[in-house]
C-alpha cells in the first residue's frame, strides 16, 4: 500500500519526500480534531463519575 | 501477502501510539486553554452583572445554573498546582469536565443543605484531580461564587469506590432518603489513574462562609 502510494506521488523523490509528510500531517490533524473527540467517549478510559449506567454516554445537551 | 500484512499492523500500530499521544498529551493542552478561558468568562459574567442583592428569606435556595454553565470556582491548597480557580460547570458529561470540574446535577448548591457533589479528571484533560491521594482529613477546599466564599473542611474519603455508587452523591451519602442536616461536599474522580474501574471520593463538611465582597479567606488571600 505505501509503496503504491509512494509511486503514485510526482515528482522526484525529495518531492515526493514532503509530500508524503504533508499527507502523514494532514491525516494525524484528522485524528486528532475528528476521529480522536470522536473516540474518545467510547473507550473506557477517564470516567470520573459516579453514575447508574456508567457505559452510557455523555447525556445530549439539553 | 506478508508485506501488506507487516503494513497493516505498522499502521495499527501508529495509529496506538497517536491516540496515547493524543490522550496524554493533547487533550492537556487543549483543556488547559479551555480551563483557562472559563475561568475568565466566570469572573468577568461576575464582574458585569451586578451582585444580585440577598433576597428577604435568607434561607431561600440558590438558583439552579443552566447546564453547561460555569458557576463557581474551586481552590483546593493541597492541589494547588491545578485546582486553584478551577472552574465548576453545571453537569458532569465528558465534554463539561474537558473544561474543569462538573456538578452533578439534581445536588445541592454550594453552601447549601445537603450535598454539593462535584467530578474531575485524575488523568488526562489537564488532569486537575492529579494529585488526589494527596489530600488528608483536614484540608481546606473553597468554592468561590458571585456572592460567597465558601470553605469546606476534608472529613474523610473512600479510595475503593464501584462506578455505580451513587450514595456517594446522596444529601446524606450512605442513607438514601434520609433528610440532610449537614451542609455537605463530594469530591469523586477516577482510581486508579488512567483508568476507569473504581471511583475515589473525599467528603467534607462546610466550616466557614464569607461573602465574596469582604477580603478572602485565609489560605486563599493573594489571588484573583
Amino acid at each position: 500500500m505505501y509503496a503504491w502510494i509512494w509511486r503514485k506521488l510526482p515528482g522526484p523523490w525529495p518531492v515526493k519526500l514532503v509530500e508524503a509528510l504533508v499527507a502523514f500531517a494532514a491525516v494525524v490533524v484528522l485524528l486528532f480534531t475528528v476521529v480522536f473527540p470522536w473516540l474518545e467517549p467510547r473507550l473506557p478510559f477517564n470516567d470520573v463519575t459516579v453514575d447508574d449506567a456508567p457505559t452510557a454516554t455523555a447525556p445530549a445537551t439539553p | 501477502m506478508v508485506r501488506g500484512t507487516g503494513e497493516v499492523f505498522i499502521t495499527l500500530g501508529v495509529l496506538l501510539l497517536l491516540l496515547c499521544a493524543y490522550q496524554l498529551w493533547w487533550t492537556n493542552v487543549e483543556s488547559a486553554a479551555a480551563i483557562s478561558a472559563s475561568r475568565d468568562d466566570i469572573v468577568k459574567s461576575w464582574r458585569q452583572t451586578p451582585t444580585p442583592e440577598p433576597s428577604g428569606s435568607a434561607a431561600s435556595a440558590q438558583p439552579v445554573p443552566a447546564y453547561g454553565t460555569g458557576f463557581a470556582l474551586l481552590y483546593i491548597p493541597r492541589l494547588r498546582d491545578k485546582v486553584w480557580g478551577l472552574p465548576i460547570h453545571q453537569g458532569t458529561s465528558k465534554a463539561i469536565l474537558a473544561q474543569g470540574a462538573g456538578h452533578y446535577r439534581g445536588t445541592a448548591m454550594p453552601g447549601e443543605v445537603g450535598n454539593f457533589a462535584i467530578a474531575a479528571h485524575r488523568s488526562t484533560h489537564d488532569e486537575p484531580f492529579a494529585n488526589f491521594p494527596d489530600l488528608q482529613a483536614g484540608d481546606k477546599v473553597y468554592v468561590q461564587t458571585r456572592t460567597e466564599w465558601y470553605v469546606y473542611t476534608l472529613a474523610k474519603d473512600d479510595p475503593n469506590l464501584s462506578p455505580t455508587d451513587v450514595w456517594v452523591v446522596d444529601p446524606v451519602p450512605g442513607k438514601p432518603g434520609a433528610t440532610p442536616t449537614q451542609k455537605l461536599l463530594t469530591m469523586t474522580t477516577c482510581t486508579p489513574r488512567y483508568g476507569s474501574t473504581g471511583r475515589w471520593a473525599w467528603w467534607g463538611v462546610l466550616s466557614a462562609t464569607s461573602p465574596s465582597s469582604a477580603p478572602p479567606p485565609d489560605g486563599i488571600t493573594g489571588t484573583a
